[in-house]
């Protein structure tokens, strides 16, 4: 299946691959709206969705660095919006102690990112993925990727 | 059922070309056929239109199907769809698995053929590998309390209201200001038909007045909105007026004698108002208002009032209210164009908006009825009315206020006109947008009265000695530069959210679209309903609207939310936090964590354990993290459910 995936050999440039935990409320309907608005994008972003950014368990982002993940946003609310009152406040809590984690894996700091996306913000949404996809190619494949995981 | 071999059925959806015409559908489709445990693939023009729902039942039962995984749109609008879909074939809702790749996939990375096929892929194993661990859930029901909230009083709340009050239900109509009414007691006359706001208004006003399951809450407010749908706990604020509102007649001999004025808020600051006031002629409540910050204290209005109504001692008082449903019409306000001068409003004295236009022209306003510019109170002979001042501009807002300013300019210049056949009247606009029913002919008939249209935007706004104001604009259909002379410029201003909307916003909830309105669950087919549930939406809250488009809103929150009153209970998502008891060693982390005190912790020393209360639950999850055991799980998002997504991004190359 190697040649099907999108960090295959099919294009010329390697092609990250980011495993992207959007909110049910703003970061996922941020998604959708980047699609309504057609904002074209990298296919580099697979995203799972949680009912809220307070959701983020720690183990499930290093778990996806452990499997092969080259970059890990995880995306909620505004603060002031969350749809459960707070989970995102707690979701930054969690983030200063991942970035700290990253470090431990010896990850650089650049392949986690936190952002808040609201329903609304598609064309941002878009922007975010774009972006962070170049910075992710800058940085080159994860060095916790295990060999021939694609 | 945990020992039941999954069985999966994976339907790839098309949506036209919408996604068949952006990647290859049948190749996920026989992609997805080669993953563990699906044993029947289909790709359908249309998964959700009723024959391809027919797809997946025949599905379900040809090939005794226990989980179905729709690859498709999106789940934010249509997972009720085929979660209704699979219930009816046999198959628990909660063993169906959306897998997005419409809205996250082929729509864009439309020009990437492959890159949008090997995601769709990526995204349908991950699905699969979730839809392996779906358990079955029951969903349950709560009580809806049979109170209604109505959050502002002005037209769209006030048919909300009488709508409720009408079908038997008990409403709490919260507003703000001291009178209801909201924005369409100070207009003039309105569009299409030119009939008199307060004429059509003033009845509607005494309806809700008098209906008896209303109660009218003025120059109060909403603070706080605990709870959930079907049981809502509100904190109202009421504010001090200052006087007994059961003794007050509202006869007005206190403002006759109060010695201080004050710009009329109601009257666009022209003219004045007293400290202590009776808000307009047509109030309702009819009661003064005493504004204490105003007050100077001379105790005149004491003396003068003969019910003896003035209580200057007066407190804040905050009223709890248990609720089963609330509409939120807070409305909207006009743009302001002081702050940024647009088009020389306040800098040039005869520069004024549609708003204070509107109240120069009432009968009951401050001139009674006499148009005239404020640098010298002279009857203006030509006026010009320059439309999107505030709307559809990069540098302000993008959006266009929905013909509202466009059709406001063209009522008043046709309104000056017929009272005044002598004056000039220009509109200066980009494009009149005159799309509802009656407002072409409102345009053809301000035409027909010889009201000039200029299509182009202004560029320049200077002031002559004598008051004058010229406009320096483009005739972009002539091509030619002109200067047109006015006696008066009159600014179109377009709607912008309430000042209020974002506290309004955070109190319940409720996400705010990009142009700062609130926005609805779906622009289309659910305009009304919000993403709390037993919260609707109606009026100008959610975006620029006429008073007809408003008012059907208003009717339209009270009929989506009646579904919830009459049949008295409203169902909830079965994706609550679960304990496992075993596991739980009582440390109380959940409870600080859990914004609605779903945890409790009960019983003492040995017996001490901890006390779920599910119906509070709202499923966010925050708390199954928090947890230091693994003693909590979210139903529907365990971990491990989760986790083989995470595990399924990525696969081996030679897999």
């Amino acid at each position: 299946m190697a040649e099907a995936t999108a960090t295959g050999t099919t294009s010329e440039e390697w092609q990250p691959k980011i495993v992207m935990f959007c909110c049910n409320w703003c970061s996922y309907g941020g998604a959708d709206s980047a699609g309504m608005g057609r904002f074209q994008q990298p296919p580099t972003v697979r995203v799972i969705r949680v009912m809220c950014s307070g959701r983020m368990d720690p183990v499930f982002i290093l778990n996806a660095f452990l499997e092969g993940a080259d970059g890990v946003i995880f995306s909620g609310c505004h603060i002031g919006d969350c749809h459960y009152v707070n989970g995102n406040y707690k979701a930054t809590i969690k983030y200063k102690f991942l970035k700290a984690m990253v470090n431990e894996l010896g990850l650089e700091d650049e392949r986690l990112k936190l952002d808040w996306i609201s329903a609304s913000e598609g064309e941002r949404y878009a922007n975010v993925v774009t972006e962070f996809t170049e910075q992710i190619k800058k940085v080159g494949p994860s060095p916790l990727k295990p060999e021939g995981v694609v | 059922m945990e020992n039941e071999e999954p069985r999966i059925g994976v339907f790839v959806c098309e949506c036209g070309v919408n996604i068949g015409g952006y990647l290859d559908t049948q190749a996920v489709a026989d992609y997805a056929l080669t993953l563990p445990n699906v044993v029947h693939t289909k790709v359908n023009k249309f998964t959700c239109a009723d024959s391809g729902q027919a797809e997946i039942q025949a599905g379900i039962k040809e090939h005794n199907l226990n989980r179905v995984v729709v690859a498709s749109c999106t789940p934010r609008t249509h997972e009720p769809t085929f979660r209704a879909c699979c219930k009816e074939a046999g198959v628990n809702p909660y063993q169906f698995e959306f897998v997005n790749i419409r809205d996250q996939c082929s729509w864009i990375h439309m020009w990437d053929w492959e890159g949008a096929t090997a995601k769709a892929k990526d995204l349908v194993r991950m699905g699969v590998a979730r839809s392996r661990l779906l358990e079955p859930l029951d969903e349950s029901s709560v009580p809806v309390d049979q109170n209604v909230l109505v959050i502002g009083a002005g037209v769209a709340g006030m048919q909300a209201a009488i709508d409720f009050g009408d079908m038997g239900y008990n409403v709490y109509l919260v507003e703000k200001g001291p009178s209801i009414g909201g924005r369409m007691a100070r207009f003039d006359k309105v569009f299409p038909t030119n009939d008199c706001s307060i004429c059509i208004l003033g009845p509607k006003m005494v309806e809700v007045a008098r209906n008896k399951n209303i109660n009218i809450m003025s120059y109060s407010e909403v603070t706080d909105v605990d709870g959930f749908v079907g049981n809502f706990e509100v904190t109202v604020l009421h504010k001090p007026r200052y006087l007994d509102t059961d003794i007050c007649t509202g006869c007005g001999a206190c403002q006759e004698v109060c010695p201080v004025e004050l710009p009329s808020e109601f009257n666009e600051n022209f003219g004045i108002r007293k400290a202590i006031y009776i808000p307009f002629p047509q109030a309702v409540p009819m009661r003064a208002v005493l504004d204490k910050d105003n007050c100077i204290g001379c105790k005149a209005c004491e003396k003068a009032c003969e019910a003896g109504a003035i209580r200057y001692d007066q407190e804040p008082i905050y009223e709890k209210l248990k609720v089963g449903v609330i509409t939120v019409a807070v409305g909207m306000d006009a743009f302001d164009p002081l702050p940024h001068n647009n088009y020389g409003y306040g800098l040039y004295d005869n520069v004024i908006t549609t708003m204070e236009f509107e109240r120069l022209l009432n009968a009951a306003g401050p001139t009674g009825g006499h148009v005239v510019r404020p640098s010298d109170a002279v009857e203006p002979i030509t006026v010009g009315f320059i439309n999107c001042v505030g709307s559809r501009d990069v540098n302000e807002n993008i959006y266009c206020s929905g013909g509202v300013c466009c059709m406001f300019s063209i009522k008043n210049a046709q309104l000056l006109k017929e009272k005044r056949p002598e004056t000039n009247h220009y509109i200066f606009y980009m494009d009149i947008r005159s799309t509802m029913r009656g407002f072409e002919e409102a345009y053809n008939r301000a035409r027909d009265l010889g009201v000039k249209f200029i299509r182009g935007k202004p560029v320049e706004i200077t002031e002559k000695e004598n008051g004058n104001i010229v406009v320096r604009v483009e005739d972009t259909l002539k091509g030619e530069i002109v200067n047109v002379e006015l006696d008066l410029l009159v600014l179109g201003t377009g709607l912008v959210p309430n000042e209020g909307i974002s506290e309004m916003g955070s109190i319940l909830k409720l996400p705010r679209s990009a142009d700062g309105f609130l926005t609805e669950l779906h622009p289309k087919l659910a305009p009304v309903d919000t993403t709390t549930d037993g919260v609707f939406v109606a009026g100008c809250a959610a975006g620029p609207r006429d008073i007809a488009y408003a008012t059907a809103h208003g009717s339209a929150t009270a009929g989506r939310a009646t579904r919830l009153l009459s049949v008295g209970s409203a169902p909830i998502m079965g994706i609550t936090a679960r304990i496992d008891e075993d596991k739980c060693v009582v440390c109380g982390v959940c409870v600080d964590k859990c914004p609605y005190g779903v945890f409790e912790i009960v019983g003492t020393n040995g017996d001490r354990r901890i006390n779920v209360v599910e119906a509070l639950c709202k499923g966010c999850g925050t708390c199954v993290t928090a947890c230091p055991t693994g003693a909590l799980e979210q139903s529907h998002f365990k971990n491990d459910q989760v986790l083989a997504q995470v595990r399924n991004v990525f696969q081996y190359g030679g897999e």
